[in-house]
């Protein structure tokens, strides 16, 4: 079988604060594979660490971040290995990523043509003229309408949904292989999600494009994902195609989680199953299983020890301590 | 079911745009409600739904009598509000409260919790110490949270915890209509269920009323007796919650619901996608507000506005539905 | 599974050990010890500030050729020891600076108030004040209300307070602004409260921080603006000591080469100022981010 396009082996981030006192695991011993064009969705709620993920895979955490362990696979090289310059050529041309706020990825000081333009000159050395040509044709291919005029206008002559388009224009213009989208729809209204979304699907059928989804929302990845991840104080709790695990979800997270998010389909009023308690302070996680505390079915090990990840059926794997022998 | 508790007639509330440094009345006006009439019902929800721009917040400002309408009225328990002298308006407030989305700015800083849920109560009744601190224990019990949280600071909390505490503040007076903006949005999932959990207690407690506003389609027929879906300061359609979200009939209606996120994969759904963006509230189209972005369009639809009429269980503001 | 041992490099040198919101040590020693120094003054002082002796005029301090120990840092033109003078004068500086940094903090924190939450007419009558005053000179309208008002202590504290208060009125008058937007005010509204307790209860509370950040920044304007005063003959009345108006009776010294008469002073005037801008500083990134435009 051909190599993954992407492999995380036992990816760890820490935040380290307080002049070293104080150690977030954000990250710990992450492990996922994704293939080519296919996409994956990462669910966690605040805390999870899925954001840190992302920026770990595209080398751009903060100061007081540090990878400290694992390997990111990417196309056969290990990104981790990599120096900043060739992360930079590796950014925006290889793997892209779109984030949750529009307003805030785009630079209201210059037009939508230059920022669109400008991935295509730097790495792929366009000339302004040829590159701002197929700027055009990009703000088309995610369905700007009258795209000529675009060009010239700024940010905030845009709605919300047309600057998370144009955003999307950028990141797929040279081609990328990888997309990483941290929430894009967050901010949306509902049926320009819609709209939004559907384009995203068709961006990724032209171009071959593998997708991450960062989200909360079970909703998404049901809709868009292949396969999912699922995330929390920093750890996979369970992961697998997108079907086993809405149908048999082996983590008692995941199935708390699935059967807590009210659905258009059921009985109205009818009280919802709640999870008790709140997720749990990244940079201090309770011992053993970071669930246990709010789990229905806690053993006594479960305090004590945090479980390895298992196999629990076909490409579906989980960290709990009820499918060990 | 008795007396409506809240009557909405023809509710409309303009807002002038200034051009310029000298203020002409220009032509330009933001319609943010524009004729909008619903019921609220004791002890039931009225669930509003809509995206940007469709005046939600809006009509939830006039229900807290935060905004004056411009035209049309708001009637609590048969009296209007624009008849209501200060001493009305006081009256008024005990009886109508409000949530909204985020914990973290609703609560004042620098207030120990015990003082936020205590304050709509000192505010009207001069009560001694010992009541008001036993009705915050009480307040604090309704919604699951310890005594000792009356001395704490909101730092202390997390978002869910917060949110509860405001909701224990909104209950202080026993109100009669609780006004809910985006409750739950700004919380995470895991706490979602917990909170909506609480909500429909104590409406089954303390048959107090709600106007529940959110985009969350499932929470909001989850809660919601009856729901009024509203696109661009107008009601589209307004029916029984389970009705509208089973068979909506209102083209907008069909498609927001068609974009609602499923619950699961297979899970199948008419891709409805809408063409275009929402139009600006300072420029909407002729006609029917929503005829540019509709598949099924008539000629009329793009000259005439639409009445809200019944049709069947439910009324509807879509001229495939009237007869005429 | 985690077969990887690689250890990877930090993605960036490490940050340095001193780090911006590190507690201002330095600052806060030097305030503390000119409190502390003037509070003490009685028994601190070596000598009478306001008499000195005229057989020992311009002597100069300890450590020089002609010094002497009687008087550490020599002596002014009257004959007066330096250091005392110092000592009783960091009590006027500094009382005179913190009394009108709080009145002027007074008025204008509750005309900001006012302003910004009240909006309409009252916002626009307040503004269009707080321009005008703005636009006056601060130095030259202190020197105008010294001269009519007539030198005295208190008076300064007045003349200080009312050129002042402006600076607290706009950046107040900001934050409420955007304050009253907030959820907590609305539902204060909406729970029944009168305006007046919503400024009082909600407003108030909550842009002190930003008030006590900006006191600590007008420390230092106030009490070069009180120096200014002295030196130019409108401020604190002689023989009481003045770190300004040792200064400018100082200054007759300088070409005779008497430099500790100028030096020394200033040097108090100098790590005053700078200790409070200091922790003024620290204490706006610590308390609240939003206060950088200032």
């Amino acid at each position: 079988m051909a190599e993954p396009l992407l492999e995380l082996r036992g990816l760890s981030t820490h935040y380290v604060s307080a002049g070293g006192a104080r150690v977030t695991r954000a990250v710990d011993d992450v492990s996922l594979t994704l293939e080519r064009g296919r996409t994956l969705g990462i669910v966690g709620e605040s805390g999870s660490g899925k954001s840190t993920l992302a920026l770990s895979i595209m080398r751009l955490l903060p100061p007081a971040a540090r990878a400290v362990g694992g390997e990111i696979r990417f196309e056969g090289e290990d990104l981790l290995r990599k120096s900043a310059v060739e992360m930079r050529r590796i950014r925006g041309k290889r793997i892209a990523m779109i984030l949750q706020d529009p307003m805030a990825s785009l630079n209201p000081l210059f037009t939508i043509g230059d920022q669109v333009a400008e991935s295509l000159r730097v790495h792929e050395g366009a000339s302004r003229p040829t590159a701002w040509t197929r700027a055009r044709g990009l703000l088309e291919a995610v369905r700007i309408s009258a795209p000529a005029a675009r060009m010239t206008e700024f940010p905030h002559q845009m709605s919300g949904g047309m600057r998370q388009r144009i955003v999307g224009a950028i990141a797929v213009a040279c081609e990328p292989r990888l997309l990483i989208a941290d929430e894009p729809t967050t901010s949306l209204d509902l049926t320009i999600q819609a709209q939004y979304l559907s384009l995203l699907r068709d961006l990724q059928r032209q171009h071959d494009l593998a997708m991450i989804f960062i989200t909360h929302n079970l909703g998404i990845v049901a809709k868009m994902c292949d396969a999912v991840a699922v995330m929390y104080a920093g750890r996979v709790v369970e992961a697998g195609p997108i079907r086993q695990i809405f149908n048999k979800p082996a983590h008692p997270y995941t199935r708390a989680l699935l059967e807590s998010v009210p659905r258009l389909t059921d009985d109205t009023h009818a009280r919802l199953p709640a999870i008790e308690g709140q997720p749990p302070d990244p940079s201090a996680p309770p011992a053993g299983c970071a669930f246990h505390p709010r789990c229905p079915v806690v053993l006594e090990r479960c305090r004590e020890q945090a479980p390895p990840s298992v196999t629990v059926a076909a490409g579906q794997t989980a960290r709990c301590w009820l499918h060990m022998p | 079911m008795s007396d409506v508790l809240l009557r909405a007639r023809d509710l409309r509330k303009h807002f002038p745009v200034r051009r310029g440094l000298l203020s002409r009345a220009s032509a330009l006006v933001v319609r943010a409600v524009d004729g909008v009439s619903f019921d609220i019902l004791p002890g039931q929800t009225l669930g509003v739904v809509g995206e940007s721009g469709c005046g939600k917040t809006t009509t939830a400002k006039l229900v807290l009598c935060l905004e004056t309408p411009t035209d049309g009225s708001v009637e609590f328990e048969g009296r209007p509000l624009g008849d209501l002298d200060a001493a009305g308006i006081r009256g008024y407030r005990r009886a109508v409260q409000a949530v909204f989305q985020d914990p973290y700015a609703s609560l004042n800083p620098r207030m120990r919790v015990g003082a936020i849920i205590a304050e709509p109560l000192v505010t009207h009744e001069a009560l001694d110490r010992g009541t008001v601190d036993k009705r915050v224990k009480e307040l604090l019990d309704f919604v699951g949270l310890p005594a000792r949280a009356a001395t704490l600071f909101p730092h202390e909390f997390s978002g869910g915890q917060r949110q509860r505490i405001a909701i224990a503040r909104a209950l202080s007076l026993s109100p009669k209509l609780i006004v809910l903006d985006e409750p739950v949005s700004a919380l995470d999932v895991s706490i979602r269920a917990q909170i909506l959990n609480l909500l429909t207690d104590l409406q089954q407690q303390l048959g107090v009323s709600y106007l529940f506003i959110a985009h969350d389609l499932a929470a909001v027929a989850h809660m919601s007796h009856t729901i009024a879906v509203m696109y661009l300061g107008k009601i589209v359609e307004i029916g029984p919650a389970a009705a509208v979200a089973k068979s909506p009939q209102h083209p907008y209606t069909q498609a927001l619901f068609a974009a609602a996120l499923p619950s699961h994969p297979d899970e199948a759904r008419e891709d409805i996608v809408l063409p275009g963006e929402v139009p600006s509230p300072l420029a909407p189209p002729s006609g029917c507000h929503f005829h540019p972005r509709c598949a099924r369009a008539l000629p009329r639809c793009t000259t005439q506005a639409p009445a809200l009429r019944p049709h069947g269980d439910r009324r509807v503001a879509c001229h495939l539905y009237d007869p005429a | 599974m985690n077969a990887s041992t690689a250890v990877v490099v930090a993605e960036v040198p490490r940050p340095s050990a001193r780090r911006l919101s590190s507690f201002p040590a330095v600052p806060v020693a030097i305030l503390v010890f000119m409190v502390l120094l003037a509070l003490g003054a009685d028994v601190l002082a070596p000598h009478n500030p306001e008499v000195g002796s005229l057989g020992m005029r311009f002597r100069p301090p300890a450590w020089q050729a002609g010094g002497s120990t009687t008087y550490l840092l020599g002596t002014d033109h009257l004959g007066r020891d330096v250091l005392s003078r110092l000592l009783f004068g960091a009590r006027v500086s500094l009382v005179v600076g913190f009394t009108a940094v709080i009145v002027a903090g007074i008025l204008g924190v509750t005309l900001g108030i006012v302003a910004g939450y009240l909006g309409g007419w009252v916002d626009e009558v307040i503004m269009r004040l707080t321009d005008t005053w703005l636009a006056l000179p601060a130095l030259t309208f202190a020197i105008f209300l010294a001269a009519v008002m007539g030198p005295s202590e208190m008076n300064i504290v007045i003349v200080l307070a009312a050129v002042y208060w402006t600076r607290y009125a706009r950046v107040i008058r900001g934050e409420v602004l955007s304050l009253k937007e907030r959820e907590f005010v609305r539902l204060a509204v909406i729970a029944g409260c009168s305006r007046l307790t919503i400024m009082r209860r909600h407003i108030l509370p909550n842009v002190m921080n930003s008030a006590v950040v900006l006191a600590t920044l007008m420390l230092g304007v106030v009490i070069v603006t009180e120096a200014a005063l002295s030196f130019l003959g409108v401020g604190v009345p002689p023989p009481k000591p003045a770190w300004g108006l040792m200064l400018a009776d100082g200054k007759r010294g300088l070409m005779a080469g008497y430099w500790w008469l100028t030096v020394l002073p200033g040097l108090c005037i100098m790590f005053l100022v700078l200790a409070a801008n200091l922790l003024g500083d620290w204490l706006r990134v610590k308390l609240d981010p939003q206060l950088r435009q200032l």
